[in-house]
């Protein structure tokens, strides 16, 4: 004799092995009651999606994201009152530890922002040089932000792959200044020393490599479905809304507005330099993300460009008085030698005066405002960090949200928060 | 930004033409706001312009909004300490026309214990920077939905990016 499901579970009920039909309702009813709780939940400073120390207060109503309420400042070191403490060559260390991912872009932006203030330019080999370290940093840079950013949202064999990219720049770099994260690779008025004689060799063996491995990671995930439906149509920022939140970089270029400063106000060498900007169309995470990694294609093309045409010559100013002399004339030279102690010890002076400068970090516009009152240590430093500015539009863009949506949103902004909190 | 021209600060050469576009604000502003403008400044292909304080949501409102000037992106808003003077502060704001691809600074004074307007209606980029700003310099941002420190613990006392704050601080 077969039975109904009904009196299974009323006998079993009855042996008080189930919960009774009545029993089961209530049950049923609370979980449904759950998607109407509100709750204010605590994410960060550790938390392994916020990208670095950030605490994010968030009002939830079930899954659902009402109110977003970042609160920045676990990395808070006192940057601008200490660039206000030292000569101009003795800041560039600290502007690494900024943007530490992607340390060059951060030091070039505060030595282009300088050389403007000088009036100084920079030498022709100079700015090639600046331009293929720069964009090599953009291509790590934007690599970390790839592996990150697609282990959150579950994509998880993308990060190890991606960080064996890394390593290849990372060693570069060290070939170049002896250091793979914090480079200090930069003076005002050029580089300290020129490359040595493999560089080239090793930045064409990575470039010719690179777009078979772009394509690896374009085939795990561009058209994988679980990925798209995580990342497309979340997110969301209109052009107007990006401008008006001063978004730069990926983040603005997502939402289509055409801006780069690589383009609109070129320095070092990229007026020399063709390539395309992408953009996106609807501004979601998605095409954030095809953004970011159109750009690491770019950037390759934009390398080959710099390596063909990268004339020979000095790395420095040769003006006197800001160039810091190379070990060669230092130590055969005695008014070199006299320069060398007298720019070590006593920094050169600039004129007063005030400058704003920017160029394309990864992270979006790097910028530096610097006061100067003549002398050689400046009066105001600040940086104008895209990651702190990117920051403000998440509350905009992730309420609304369900809260797995908000670590995708997170991740697609690119902040790193050594620069939202200098 | 390649183009280092060496020019003394003050001067008013405009002979690149971005300075000539630039210039525009200005006699844009003078015709807007006659006698307004306390001060202009040409260095090194920059422009910047000092208001008084009352006037900066005019001004920026204008400076938006007006079809041949189009500055519509706030790149970046902060403060600076100058003890010496009697209004100490100085509120700068770099501001950036996309459409027309021209930047000016415009810098107002503001007093210790003065109400800054607030410009969170105009740019929302403003929100986290007035917050700083605040944090930093203690400069008290009128209309702001919300003024708190954002860098520092909400109980630290003083400012630090005064120049009467030791750079290594109290504790």
């Amino acid at each position: 004799m077969s039975r109904s499901i009904e009196e299974s579970t009323n006998e079993l009920a009855g042996y008080g092995l189930m919960p009774s039909p009545n029993d089961q309702r209530q049950i049923v009813d609370a979980q449904h009651d759950i998607f109407k709780q509100e709750v204010t939940l605590n994410m960060g400073p550790q938390h392994p999606s916020t990208h670095g120390v950030l605490r994010l207060l968030i009002d939830l109503e079930g899954e659902i994201v009402t109110k977003i309420t970042p609160d920045p400042g676990y990395l808070h070191r006192g940057m601008e009152k200490l660039g206000e403490s030292m000569f101009y060559n003795q800041f560039i260390p600290y502007t690494d530890r900024m943007d530490y991912i992607a340390a060059f872009t951060s030091e070039q932006a505060f030595v282009i922002a300088v050389e403007k203030l000088l009036g100084v330019t920079v030498p022709e080999r100079a700015k090639y040089i600046r331009v293929v370290l720069a964009e090599l940093q953009r291509i790590a840079s934007h690599l970390l932000w790839l592996g990150t950013h697609v282990m959150d949202i579950g994509a998880i064999t993308v990060f190890l792959y991606s960080m064996r990219e890394r390593e290849a720049i990372l060693d570069i770099f060290e070939s170049y200044c002896g250091a793979r994260l914090t480079l200090n690779a930069l003076r005002v008025g050029g580089l300290p020393q020129d490359v040595p004689p493999i560089f080239k060799e090793k930045v064409r063996e990575f470039i010719d490599g690179m777009p078979a491995h772009l394509a690896e990671y374009n085939g795990l995930l561009a058209e994988n479905p679980i990925f798209l439906r995580r990342i497309k149509g979340i997110g969301v920022i209109s052009a107007e809304d990006a401008i008006s939140f001063g978004l730069t970089g990926a983040s603005l270029r997502g939402s289509g507005v055409n801006y780069d400063v690589r383009k609109a106000a070129p320095y070092d060498a990229y007026d020399r330099m063709e390539f395309d900007v992408p953009l996106g169309t609807t501004g979601d995470v998605y095409d954030r993300f095809l953004c970011r990694m159109e750009e690491m294609n770019q950037s390759l093309r934009i390398i080959r460009q710099a390596l063909d045409q990268m004339p020979d010559g000095p790395v420095m100013t040769d003006d006197v008085h800001i160039a810091i002399p190379s070990r060669d004339a230092t130590m055969s030279s005695i008014e070199a030698m006299q320069r060398h102690f007298i720019i070590t010890l006593k920094g050169f002076t600039a004129p007063a005066g005030e400058i704003y400068a920017g160029i394309e970090s990864p992270k979006g516009e790097l910028g530096y405002y610097i006061v100067s009152r003549g002398g050689s240590i400046p009066y105001r430093v600040h940086v104008r960090a895209p990651s702190f500015i990117n920051l403000g539009a998440i509350p905009h863009m992730a309420e609304g949200e369900m809260i797995a949506d908000l670590v995708a949103v997170i991740g697609s902004i690119d902040i790193v928060l050594g620069e939202v909190d200098r | 930004m390649d183009d280092k021209q060496q020019e003394k600060p003050g001067s008013a050469t405009a002979d690149s033409i971005s300075q000539e576009i630039e210039a525009l604000a200005v006699r844009k502003l003078a015709e807007k706001f006659p006698g307004l403008v306390e001060e202009v400044i040409y260095f090194r292909g920059e422009i910047t312009v000092l208001i008084p304080k009352d006037k900066v949501i005019e001004v920026c409102t204008f400076l938006r909004d007006d079809p041949d000037l189009r500055y519509n992106m706030m790149k970046d808003m902060t403060g600076c300490d100058y003890p010496e003077r009697e209004q100490r502060f100085e509120v700068i704001y770099q501001l950036y026309s996309l459409p027309y691809n021209q930047h000016i600074r415009v810098k107002a004074r503001v007093g210790e214990d003065e109400p800054m307007p607030s410009v969170t209606l105009l740019w929302h980029a403003a929100y986290f920077q007035e917050k700083e700003a605040y944090d930093m310099l203690g400069i008290k941002f009128v209309g702001h939905q919300g003024l708190r420190r954002i860098l520092l613990p909400e109980d630290w006392e003083g400012y630090p990016l005064r120049k009467d704050y030791p750079l290594e601080g109290y504790h």
